[in-house]
């Protein structure tokens, strides 16, 4: 069964359209890989399914798990189980990372028909899934993402994934900016997460993360469509003739 | 998804919410005509059966005032004020004197329980004191007795200046003279009721002590006056809340709070001020026009003053520390909100004159819709005062594009030994964070209040307890909408 379904997908950012026409279907427990050049459009996808706002959908629709995403908001998305990781993850001074966590857990967890965390069953749950990501709990006494190293920030996302169950996770570059140790450590964290029921994407330019995190499909995406689609051998045939030789559909 | 017609309701439903405190009290009330003149004044004391040395105060007050004019340097704008037009007087009906609660108009007594202060003692928070000031005068003061067991006075002014005439002879005007501003010498005028705290030697008081202000009457002036006095060594804690009925018509707040510190000793002073601010327009809402300011008289005594601003549809306000005994100390922390059409012009002025006297200044601005805010504020370092020290942080947070937000610091330092600090900054939510908080699961209202509440946390942490929730609550409902 699809958990994902885009059909037809048309965005625009301001006039500009970006996605002209993009269809992808990621089946439950399946992790897909999209890769392509700069300009793509491969962030705006991401921005697309999980609602940003100014990236109009003009056309097609957006599907999770047969319902229609594009009424909802960010916020609506987030609770029916979409998990963004951020190329770029956002400081939010004056705003204290363990309070939030436990907000945005008990917010999905309250959608989900799930009982709401106490302070105490909250920081059981945080110290295990800390050690999943390797990350020190001092952080979470810092303020959200501020002053945190690259490294940090995209470990802290990769934590946000795993606390908030989240049934489909966008993971979009998130090894810009990584070194390899460091990306280890994140991928062992998203492959930790595969699961029978719950499907990722993965965006990125270079092979070097998909090593880690072994798709079960790549797709190509090139001027605003999915230009070609294989298994993960199509990433070696990338990386060795570059995304010129990928021209049409 | 929402229909439209729901949500439509909802949004209703917030802007309904919006003032919860803004209903009228339905009783019958003796109100003077408009109109100010001596007479007035007379009629003012008479009422409250002064002794002649306070009517004498007053009628300086008022010949003094008459030769002023209006103050406007500060950041905000507003039709002229026609000080004929308005009532000095207002105050519910009763039947001779009260000797219990069970004697005040049940009505009275509804009012504050809608308003969440239920006078009666064992309704009250655990551990607060209330005098409640409805209109001109107080309806009643609760805690009274056993406050007295440890030598406490905490009464209206009116009784205080009845049953202890020394106490307030010897400081009322001392730190605030009536020759001080515009608005304070219309207020030594016209004062109407307060609270009065007399702490004594060594004493530290048990509860917190509140008053809260309530303006009933329409076309009416309130004319709060507090004075607090804390003997060598004592402590108190004093928080003041205040609302209004929502009315077309401007109404003017014009207060003077004196606090008064000896040695060691140390007054908390915490406002909640939540007057009604108008509405989205800019139509009506309370010029809350006070002059706070407390003398730090003694070596080592201290005063923290702590405002959460929310309401009135002009703010007029700076609370004041004059460090006169050595090493004493002065705090300012300050949350100022300025939503729809409001403006607020408020800071601190911290006088240093005595020797390694401390100052603090924390102060966050809030700005959305078309409001205006400034900090306005001074530091002075005077000739004498060796190792003083000041750090001011002011910091301001803009909600929306049509908002303005400055700062107006002056500092002045007469001693080369003083260290002066002064940092600030201006800060938007921006589009990215708030993004990224809603992808997380959180509404767009929660995530403004998040980055919004971790804004204030410095203030917040400040106040007591059972308040800094309610002031968080105030902040989110004052808010509401503002962004989106």
């Amino acid at each position: 069964m699809n958990l994902l379904e885009i059909d037809d997908l048309h965005v625009t950012v301001g006039e500009t359209p970006i996605l002209v026409g993009l269809n992808l279907r990621i089946p439950a427990g399946e992790v897909h890989a999209v890769m392509g050049p700069n300009g793509a459009g491969k962030s705006t996808l991401s921005y697309a399914v999980a609602g940003r706002e100014g990236y109009d959908v003009t056309k097609g629709d957006i599907r999770l798990g047969g319902e229609s995403l594009l009424a909802l908001g960010p916020d609506e998305r987030a609770r029916r189980g979409v998990f963004l990781a951020f190329q770029y993850p956002v400081e939010v001074p004056g705003v204290r990372s363990k309070p939030f966590l436990r907000a945005a857990v008990n917010a999905v967890r309250k959608a989900r028909g799930q009982a709401e965390l106490d302070p105490g069953a909250f920081l059981k749950f945080l110290r295990k899934t800390l050690e999943s990501v390797r990350l020190d709990e001092a952080l979470t006494n810092r303020d959200l993402n501020s002053g945190f190293s690259g490294g940090e920030k995209k470990r802290f996302d990769i934590l946000q994934m795993a606390l908030l169950e989240p049934r489909f996770c966008i993971l979009d570059e998130t090894d810009s900016g990584l070194d390899i140790d460091a990306m280890r450590v994140v991928a062992d964290g998203v492959n930790a997460m595969r699961t029978p029921e719950r499907s990722m994407l993965v965006i990125t330019h270079y092979q070097r993360l998909l090593d880690y995190i072994v798709p079960d499909v790549v797709h190509v995406l090139k001027d605003g469509r999915i230009m070609r689609s294989g298994d993960k051998s199509l990433v070696a045939e990338l990386e060795a003739r570059g995304y010129e030789w990928v021209t049409s559909p | 998804m929402v229909s439209m017609s729901a949500s439509a309701e909802v949004i209703a439903e917030f802007t309904e919410k919006k003032y919860a405190a803004g209903f009228v009290t339905d009783i019958e009330s003796e109100t003077l005509p408009p109109g100010l003149d001596e007479d007035t004044v007379r009629f003012i004391s008479g009422k409250k059966d002064e002794p002649e040395w306070l009517l004498e105060f007053r009628l300086k007050a008022y010949r003094h005032w008459l030769t002023l004019e209006e103050p406007t340097w500060a950041h905000v704008g507003y039709p002229e004020i026609d000080y004929q037009a308005m009532s000095y007087w207002s105050a519910p009906k009763v039947k001779g004197n009260l000797k219990s609660l069970d004697e005040v108009d049940p009505e009275l007594l509804r009012t504050y329980e809608k308003l969440g202060i239920p006078l009666y003692e064992r309704a009250i928070l655990a551990g607060v004191a209330v005098d409640a000031v409805f209109d001109s005068v107080s309806i009643a003061t609760t805690y009274k007795d056993q406050l007295k067991e440890k030598g406490i006075i905490f009464c209206s002014f009116s009784e205080a200046a009845r049953e202890h005439p020394e106490l307030i002879k010897a400081s009322l005007g001392s730190v605030v003279p009536y020759t001080d501003n515009y608005f304070a010498a219309l207020n030594s005028a016209v004062f109407s009721d307060g609270s009065f705290i007399y702490i004594p030697k060594g004493v530290r008081c048990p509860m917190e002590l509140s008053t809260y202000f309530r303006i009933n009457e329409k076309k009416t002036g309130q004319f709060e006056r507090t004075l607090i006095v804390a003997e060598e060594g004592s402590y108190v804690s004093y928080l003041e809340g205040c609302t209004a009925p929502m009315r077309d018509e401007n109404q003017l707040h014009a207060a003077v709070v004196e606090l008064v510190a000896l040695e060691r000793a140390e007054i908390k002073y915490s406002t909640v001020q939540n007057w009604y601010p108008g509405d989205a327009e800019g139509k009506g809402g309370i010029y809350n026009f006070v002059t706070k300011r407390g003398v730090c008289r003694g070596r080592a005594s201290k005063i923290s003053w702590t405002q959460v601003e929310t309401g009135s549809a002009i703010t007029w306000k700076y609370p004041s520390c004059i460090l006169q005994g050595d090493d004493s100390v002065g705090e300012f922390y300050s949350v100022a909100l300025s939503n729809h059409r409001q403006q607020a012009d408020t800071g601190t002025k911290m006088i240093h004159l005595g020797k390694n006297t401390r100052s603090t200044i924390v102060s966050k601005g809030i700005a959305a819709g078309h409001g205006k805010q400034t900090y306005r504020g001074l530091v002075r370092i005077a000739k004498k005062a060796d190792g003083a020290r000041n750090h001011t942080q002011c910091d301001s947070l803009l909600l929306g594009g049509a908002c303005t937000a400055d700062t107006v610091p002056y500092i002045e330092v007469q001693n080369d030994s003083a260290q002066v600090e002064h940092e600030a900054t201006t800060s938007t939510i921006s589009d990215d964070q708030l993004f990224y908080l809603m992808q997380r699961g959180l509404g767009e209202e929660d995530a403004v209040n998040l980055i919004v509440n971790g804004f204030c946390k410095e203030v917040f942490r400040e106040l007591p307890m059972e308040f800094a929730v309610e002031a968080q609550r105030l902040i989110e409902v004052s808010l509401e909408g503002a962004i989106g």
